[in-house]
């Protein structure tokens, strides 16, 4: 009786547990989100900001996405891979200091954020190798 | 009976786990070049606005809306909603209908293109047009059923054929 009580107790909690207020869901504030920068963005030794986008651009297109949109000011571009998955992924591009220029990725797999560090750390081999440059950890 | 707890609990992590992103999804695979290759062309001009107008009026004729441009980038996307009703989906399921075992069939589709031009060439003489299309298909009971890149070489030798016409330009392969 006492283990049925306790398994009742586990699955209605682990239940629970799952349910993220809107609030969380918006803001995904389940992961910590200095850490997530992080794993999403290098700096380039460039400031051709606009090369660096054209780079991003056919970096996703071999990589198999649908670019969806492109914003040269504002250095934005969005794209979506469809495999019997839907992965959509932005990348921005903006200046740090006066000789870098930093990458960010961020992703989403069906309806889940893309947190694993290796997925962002596979996008930044295949855009290093189209760059001609190395990415560095940005600090 | 005693509950078996821990796979009990196991299967639950299991449903609860969240689904993580497949390996490949953000890397190059072997059939990245192939790919590349089969969707891009390039042309001895220099006039980027050109190709892009060119494209635009391309995706127009094959009955594309534009949803997007960004000409200092070279790029558009464009979309399009179709039916996406097959005759043997159709016939398939009217005869599992009369064997009483009533089956979805495929109703309309989205499909979608985005054109990427960019100069190449030792001094950027040519450019470089890259299109490239997906879809995505719904269902009768309105649920996905499929989405996927098109890869068929043969959509993009007519899309270029198209274009080349179009531009009175030779397409060469990169």
């Amino acid at each position: 009786m006492k283990t049925r009580v306790a398994a009742i107790v586990i699955v209605v909690s682990l239940s629970v547990a799952g349910c993220a207020t809107t609030q969380q869901r918006l803001f995904d504030s389940d992961s910590s989100q200095m850490q997530l920068r992080s794993i999403q963005t290098r700096a380039f030794d460039t400031k051709d900001k606009e090369k660096t986008l054209r780079t991003v651009i056919s970096t996703l297109q071999d990589l198999g996405f649908v670019i969806d949109k492109a914003d040269a000011t504002l250095g934005t571009v969005s794209a979506t891979k469809l495999n019997n998955y839907a992965v959509r992924i932005t990348v921005t591009v903006r200046p740090r200091g006066e000789t870098r220029l930093l990458v960010r990725a961020n992703a989403q797999y069906n309806i889940e954020p893309v947190t694993e560090p290796e997925s962002y750390q596979q996008f930044f081999v295949a855009l290093e190798k189209a760059m001609f440059l190395t990415a560095h950890q940005a600090d | 009976m005693r509950t078996p707890l821990p796979l009990f609990v196991a299967v639950l992590l299991l449903l609860s786990g969240c689904q993580t992103v497949p390996k490949d999804a953000l890397s190059l695979t072997p059939e990245s070049l192939a790919e590349r290759q089969i969707q891009t062309r390039k042309y001895a001009t220099t006039d980027e606005a050109r190709i892009l107008a060119a494209c635009a009026a391309l995706l127009q004729d094959m009955g594309f809306n534009l949803d997007e441009s960004e000409t200092r980038l070279g790029v558009i996307s464009a979309s399009k909603m179709r039916s996406a009703v097959s005759a043997g989906q159709i016939t398939a399921a009217i005869l599992l209908a009369l064997l009483g075992a009533p089956m979805p069939t495929d109703k309309e589709q989205k499909m979608r293109a985005s054109v990427v031009t960019r100069p190449v060439g030792e001094h950027g003489e040519y450019m470089a047009v890259r299109v490239t299309f997906q879809r995505i298909v719904w269902n009768t009971q309105g649920h996905i059923t499929t989405s996927e890149s098109l890869t068929d070489p043969k959509i993009y030798q007519e899309f270029f054929g198209k274009l080349s016409k179009s531009m009175f330009l030779e397409a060469q392969e990169i």
